[in-house]
């Protein structure tokens, strides 16, 4: 190593700790690990190539359908194929955010930085929110335009954006995808490890769900559409069926559900040790 | 400046700082000793709020560390264990923690020069070596020039070079005014930088004293002596509590008494004495003397020495 000085120069000024701030510091350090822009990158890619993927393979096969099966097709479960997707990637990077500081040991820096700790659980969510938000909303459009322009030129499935609930549909996948975001990353403050944290929102949302069927289809019915995934798929659905919540409704138990993991995680953040 | 009165920290079962009550004065470098586990780095995780104290309380420059509005002005930590992402370049750690505080990019650059890590500010702190990873830690705990630095352990794996320098940064923080506070294993590295020491053993307080007085109220008596008497004089002196051990040259190790003792005992006894030199003990054998019944894991040579 080289030679170094043994004088610290003297700093003229330092502020205090901002929520501001906090947020800034949250930014530079979202924006310099690789691991994070390889999964937006990802999540973003998925969520437009599926239903390109999807429209090319309807197109093709659409003059071997039979009529049932082309009635079962909808152009929206083709522009929203991604999402399904693409919520993985988002999910297993919130859960990152958090869990690779304790990982690392890095969250013994920050909290030193920041020992009132909440202003970074606080900047945590509110920028990973807005930087899923403003990625999938580009995304969903252009997964959109992209599908139907396929379709477009086989003359089938064709929607409008202007038709009733297809803008909503669109940023609802785009809200979906942000909230399971925002989920994944309370549960990766609540567990503070990857495998874990990984682990415990796949089990939420991937496992718990297709368990239910086997449930008696009443009861099914009447519990299902209450889980989280459940609930926060009413945002991109066009059709609502009699045991499925309303856009509106799922959409806030969603966000209640959110809420309620940040909550907790925020709970534990001031009351463990780091 | 550092207090802390009554620290306990219980892990469970396990009371890692039982009742800690010192003070760390600004102005000089005191040293924290204690055998491994006895608790050290727990007390520092406690002064910078990282750990709650299960009772008791610490606070730095009059305050708990947690209130007040810019900490990391108030103290610089560099911890035991690694506190950086691996995948994030040191410049864009440094600049992430001095944005909490809105301290400005040159500050990021002066310090990555200051402990000589310019040529791999730019690289992932996972590739860098212990030495590396090291430094970056000190850069970490000066960045927002604080009054109080607190550091564990931080020659860990420093070259020569790195650890001389380190003991002149020491110094000069003291010498500036600020409050030093360092936890060291190397008793040797300890006496040529602290000047004062706070010593534990099993989380309990030992000693919280100067450099000089711990090695006097450690120090076992132990006297050289040479007589053409030796036999006559081992008579004179034996009584309870003292012992004798053969040194070269027909040379004898008296434990117990001081010289005044002894050289009062011969001329008494009429036997002539050629030598009478008081043993002072090292650091690291009065560390040694006075934790010997507090080491969590027996084998206190090994133990000490590591
Ligand atoms: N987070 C923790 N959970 C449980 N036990 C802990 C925890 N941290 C420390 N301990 C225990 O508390 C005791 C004190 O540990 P500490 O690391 O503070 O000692 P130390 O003096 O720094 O030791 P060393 O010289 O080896 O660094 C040890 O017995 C350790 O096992
Ligand atoms: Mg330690």
């Amino acid at each position: 190593m080289s030679a170094v000085a043994a004088r610290v120069p003297r700093l003229e000024h330092v502020g205090r700790v901002t929520q501001a701030r906090v947020f800034l510091s949250e930014w530079t350090k979202f924006r310099s690990l690789r691991s994070t822009l390889w999964s937006l990158g990802v999540g973003m890619l998925l969520t437009v190539a599926f239903p390109i993927l999807f429209a090319f393979v309807t197109s093709a096969r659409w003059g071997h359908m039979s009529p049932e099966e082309r009635a079962s097709r909808s152009p929206m479960d083709i522009a929203l194929a991604g999402v399904n997707v693409a919520q993985l990637a988002i999910a297993v990077l919130g859960v990152l955010v958090i869990s690779g500081e304790y990982s690392t040991g890095m969250i013994r820096a920050t909290m030193t930085a920041v020992p009132k700790r909440l202003p970074v659980l606080w900047a945590k969510v509110g920028l990973y929110a807005l930087v899923s938000f403003v990625l999938m909303v580009p995304a969903v459009f252009v997964a959109f335009f992209a599908s139907q322009a396929i379709l477009d030129r086989h003359h089938i499935l064709q929607i409008s954006i202007s038709q009733p609930g297809v803008a909503r549909s669109l940023l609802g996948g785009a809200l979906y995808v942000t909230l399971v975001g925002v989920f994944a990353l309370g549960i990766g403050a609540i567990v503070r490890n990857t495998a874990g944290g990984i682990a415990t929102f796949s089990g939420i949302f991937f496992v718990i769900p297709p368990l239910m069927n086997i449930l008696p289809t009443s009861w099914n019915n009447a519990i299902s559409q209450y889980l989280p995934s459940e609930a926060g798929r009413q945002l991109f659905a066009l059709q609502h069926a009699d045991h499925t919540l309303t856009p509106l409704a799922g959409g806030l138990l969603m966000v209640a559900y959110c809420a309620f993991v940040v909550g907790l995680a925020a709970f534990l953040l001031v009351r463990r040790d780091v | 400046m550092i207090e802390a009165r009554g620290l306990t920290k219980d892990y469970g079962e396990k009371r890692a700082v039982d009742g800690l009550s010192f003070t760390v004065e600004p102005g000089v470098v005191t040293g924290f000793l204690g055998p491994n586990g006895s608790g050290k780095s727990t007390t520092m995780r406690l002064i910078l709020g990282l750990d709650r104290p299960t009772t008791g309380d610490v606070t730095v420059n009059g305050k708990h560390y947690r209130d007040h509005a810019a900490p990391l002005h108030e103290v610089g930590a560099l911890l035991e264990a690694r506190s950086v992402h691996t995948g994030r370049s040191a410049y864009n750690h440094l600049l992430a923690l001095a944005q909490t505080h809105g301290i400005p990019k040159r500050r990021v650059q002066e310090l990555i020069d200051l402990v000589g890590l310019h040529d791999v500010a730019r690289k992932r702190a996972g590739q860098f070596s212990l030495g590396m990873g090291q430094r970056l830690g000190i850069a970490t705990a000066l960045l927002g020039d604080p009054s109080t630095v607190i550091l564990d352990e931080p020659v860990n794996g420093l070259d020569p070079e790195g650890i001389h320098w380190i003991r002149n940064l020491l110094k000069g923080l003291a010498a500036e005014g600020r409050t030093v506070f360092v936890s060291s294993h190397l008793m040797s590295e300890m006496s040529l930088t602290a000047d004062r020491l706070v010593v534990i053993g099993r989380g309990k307080l030992i000693a919280d004293t100067t450099v000089e007085d711990f090695v006097e109220r450690a120090s076992e008596k132990i006297v050289l002596v040479r007589s053409p008497e030796a036999e006559r004089l081992r008579d004179a002196l034996a009584g309870p509590g003292i012992s004798f051990v053969d040194a070269e040259r027909g040379a004898l190790e008296v434990h117990g008494l001081s010289a005044e003792q002894i050289g009062d005992a011969a001329a008494a006894a009429g036997i002539a004495l050629h030598e009478l030199t008081p043993q002072q003990a090292t650091l690291e054998e009065a560390f040694m003397n006075l934790t010997r019944e507090d080491v969590e894991f027996g084998h206190v040579e090994e133990g000490v020495a590591a």
